[in-house]
């Protein structure tokens, strides 16, 4: 058989109507969507316990050795060091548990409640563009799926995730978690507005030079070589911010969970990998909403304001651009962590106040102020 | 007299909350990179100050005679009922004949022992004494209980400069024998 007559992948798919560099491309950005965020999600565990050790004067976990792992000269070390062998053992943990459901709950909506926690979560990681792809017509997101509102699709799922805290709050069938469902719906409904209102002015700004300004591959390169988001709208990304936080349930704004008088807030009844799937869920919406503060604020993949990777370097670029991004967003984390660690908790009642009476109205006014600008 | 302590009614920008949250921030980045305070324990270990009371032993003299006369004082007095002295006659024709007794056993149960060192406060020889060690691992509770043997292996010696034993004896031999 002649070997140049077997027909290439490329064929293949360019016979089935599809390119296959295209498809493939998809796949993988698809793929690197989810490991990114799960990594994150598994990383930013130990960085919790990590940091606030730290800053408590404490080592944290640097005990847990995988026995051949920890044998390797430097690596294992410092694996074992910097507690990163103690995920492999927590989320064994959570595998190897007894998952035992109990008698008096809502089943169906009981099992349904994690997946809905972590489902949304996925969603959004695939629409947010980790990077910039400069293939030969252009350039194009790293995202596994590229759509002209992918802003709307990623705030309208994302805040999806508190219907995971209402399902497992109410089948849980028991006070403490229907509490903290309750508190949780209210907050993620206070801050929701004020989270659209904020990302508004964004959008305007860049309405007149952009052809999908609700993009948010979009809004990423228009603050390539510009001045970011974060500095022409001071007000507007604190307000993100703020929203973030009780958005993804952070301290202190931590009324899902209400550690200190709902035991455990919406997951009390949970436990092994269902409970496993909640905390997954919760520090991946962490990490998916920092991509979006870093995308709408934070200029994205881009390394300063004014400044860009060159398109002329090619894929050394957009390497570049995807390992700018997972840095931001690591410090993005890491700054989540640090503020839980610093603050204590709002009272339900102060959550609420800060929502309505300051919260809303200052992102009406940001509004306000640069849509007046913005027509100037 | 009633003191009104005035209190000033907060400026816009302390209403805000953000330069306090700044404020916080600081503190707690400062302590993130402030040595920490753990005692990594098994591989670090705590330096005891002197007069730490640990686990019970019996020591010896400088001579290598042991101390202890079995006068059973401690085992009266220790409130946990961890001691148990089983009292024997010295060889007669011995060096240390004429002190008569010494422990043939003596036992510490280390579960029960409470380390109040009133054994050791007790003891009229100072015979008994409480050492540094905190740390005591054994896999059955037989092992918990330490015989003489172990105990004067873990005491060691403890120099006395008093040598009652030897008063006793010079005076014998001044006197002309018992």
């Amino acid at each position: 058989m002649n070997i140049q007559n077997f027909p290439t992948f490329e064929a293949v798919f360019a016979s089935a109507g599809v390119s296959a560099c295209g498809v493939l491309l998809q796949i993988l950005f698809a793929l690197l969507a989810i490991i990114l965020i799960m990594t994150f999600a598994g990383l930013s565990v130990v960085a919790e316990r990590k940091v606030c050790a730290y800053m408590q004067g404490r080592y944290g976990p640097n005990r847990t050795a995988i026995p051949l792992v920890a044998a390797i000269p430097l690596v294992g070390n410092f694996l074992k060091k910097n507690g990163l062998m103690q995920l492999a053992a927590d989320g064994l943990k959570f595998l190897f548990k007894e998952d035992p459901i109990p008698a008096h709950v809502r089943r169906l909506w009981y099992v349904a409640a994690p997946v809905m926690a972590l489902a949304p979560v996925l969603v959004v990681a695939g629409l947010v563009p980790f990077g910039v792809w400069w293939g030969a017509d252009g350039a194009a997101p790293v995202a596994a799926c590229d759509i002209d509102l992918s802003l709307l699709a990623a705030l309208a799922v994302s805040s999806l995730g508190v219907f995971a805290s209402c399902m497992a709050g109410w089948s849980s069938n028991s006070k403490f978690p229907y509490l903290g469902a309750m508190r949780a719906s209210a907050q993620v409904i206070s801050f929701e507005l004020c989270m659209g209102l904020s990302v508004l002015p964004v959008v305007l700004w860049i309405s007149g030079s952009v052809q999908n300004p609700l993009s948010l591959f979009e809004i990423g390169m228009y603050q390539s070589g510009g001045w970011w988001f974060c500095l022409t709208q001071p007000v507007g990304a604190m307000i993100f911010l703020i929203c973030l936080f009780a958005e993804t349930n952070r301290l202190p704004f931590d009324m899902a969970e209400s550690e200190t008088d709902l035991v455990s807030g919406y997951h009390t009844e949970y436990g092994s990998f269902k409970f496993g799937l909640f905390f997954v869920g919760e520090y991946g919406h962490m990490a998916a909403g920092s991509a979006l503060f870093v995308v709408l604020f934070l200029g994205g993949w881009n390394p300063l304001p004014g400044c860009e990777w060159p398109a002329a370097w090619g894929w050394v670029s957009s390497l570049l651009s995807v390992a700018t991004f997972i840095v931001k967003i690591a410090a993005m984390l890491f700054f989540m962590i640090w503020v839980r660690w610093s603050l204590p908790r709002f009272r339900y009642d102060q959550v609420m106040r800060i929502g309505w009476k300051a919260t809303l109205p200052l992102a009406l006014a940001n509004a306000v102020f640069y849509m007046c600008l913005a027509s100037i | 007299m009633a003191i009104v302590v005035e209190r000033k009614s907060l400026s816009l920008l302390e209403r805000t909350y953000l330069p306090q949250i700044a404020s916080g921030l600081w503190i707690t980045l400062k302590n993130f990179f402030k040595p920490k305070v753990t005692l990594q324990y098994p591989d670090q270990r705590p330096v005891l100050p002197d007069g730490y009371r640990g686990a019970p032993t019996l020591v010896k003299d400088s001579f290598g005679r042991e101390k202890c006369v079995s006068c059973q004082l401690c085992e009266f007095v220790c409130p946990s009922k961890a001691i148990k002295v089983t009292p024997g006659e010295i060889d007669p024709s011995g060096e240390y004949a004429f002190i008569e007794k010494a422990p043939r056993d003596f036992e510490i149960d280390m579960l029960r022992c409470i380390y109040c060192g009133l054994c050791e406060d007790a003891c009229p020889e100072k015979a008994i004494v409480l050492q540094k060690e905190f740390s005591i691992n054994a896999d059955s509770r037989a092992k918990f209980v330490r015989h003489k043997e172990e105990l004067y292996a873990l005491g060691g010696v403890l120099p006395d400069k008093i040598m009652k034993w030897k008063k006793v004896r010079d005076t014998a031999e001044l006197e002309g024998g018992r």
